[in-house]
């Protein structure tokens, strides 16, 4: 009989997680590629100068950070995946949208300060940790990006 | 005070140079932000309870090196680095270091 219960959970916890987190990453990426383009004028680079060097008027750090886990269904792909190895494309996914969000935070914090150029770009990745006390559980990823944001003389 | 993650401070000459400086602080999750996680985990996408937790963390870091820095006697942080641990289940240590300098 619990064997039965956990089997209906796991189905269950596998259909909510494929439907709702497919839809979610549709609408996050969605949300991304806009903003990406809205804030294309916004250069990012990861050199540490540029060549109006004496227009600098003032530099501030500026960073952006977002935590984010995988659906049920992926992380289960992702364990089957496991045993097979190979590409793991739900771990793909999910990291390309953290570095996105990150760096368009990151940007947004730019703006605020009415930057004109980012410098010296850095990525900063890492698991932070099982998030239950399951043993399966594979956790969630904080990706950070950080750079000098760069205000032109006029 | 300037924080910048390059390595100079554009039209400014370095006149005195302090070392590396540094902050970190240890957070743990709690039970609220760890419950909402935990149905988070099920449907994926982002934590923003978690985000929130680090990035403020990630503030006091800074300013525990910033204060450092004053204590020496500087004005400006280059090349400032994050790094960031898990050292227990739970918890997590966020670090910023840097080079503590003091421009014209």
């Amino acid at each position: 009989m619990d064997i039965l219960i956990y089997l209906i959970y796991f189905i269950l916890f596998l259909f909510l997680g494929y439907f709702i987190g497919t839809a979610v990453e549709k609408r996050h990426y969605h949300s991304i590629g806009v903003r990406e383009r809205q804030y294309i004028n916004l250069a990012t680079v990861t050199s540490k100068k540029i060549e109006e060097a004496d227009q600098i008027f003032s530099t501030q750090l500026v960073m952006g950070s977002v935590v984010i886990s995988l659906d049920y269904f992926k992380r289960f792909g992702a364990s089957l995946r496991n045993i097979v190895g190979g590409r793991i494309k739900s771990y793909e996914t999910i990291l390309d949208r953290g570095r996105r969000e990150a760096v368009l935070r990151m940007k947004e914090e730019a703006l605020k300060i009415k930057a004109d150029i980012i410098l010296n770009m850095r990525f900063e990745t890492s698991a932070i940790g099982l998030i239950t006390k399951k043993k399966n559980s594979i956790g969630c990823f904080e990706v950070l990006a950080y750079g000098t944001a760069v205000k032109l003389k006029d | 005070m300037v924080t910048t993650n390059i390595d100079f401070i554009p039209g400014k000459r370095i006149v005195e140079h302090f070392g590396v400086v540094q902050g970190s602080t240890v957070r743990a999750r709690h039970a609220g932000a760890d419950f909402a996680a935990g149905l988070k985990n099920i449907v994926g996408g982002e934590l923003k309870g978690y985000t929130k937790l680090l990035e403020d963390a990630r503030r006091e870091s800074l300013e525990r090196m910033v204060r450092q820095a004053q204590l020496l006697g500087a004005n400006t942080v280059i090349n400032v680095r994050f790094a960031t641990s898990a050292i227990t289940q739970g918890a997590a240590e966020l670090m910023a270091y840097g080079t503590a300098v003091r421009v014209e």
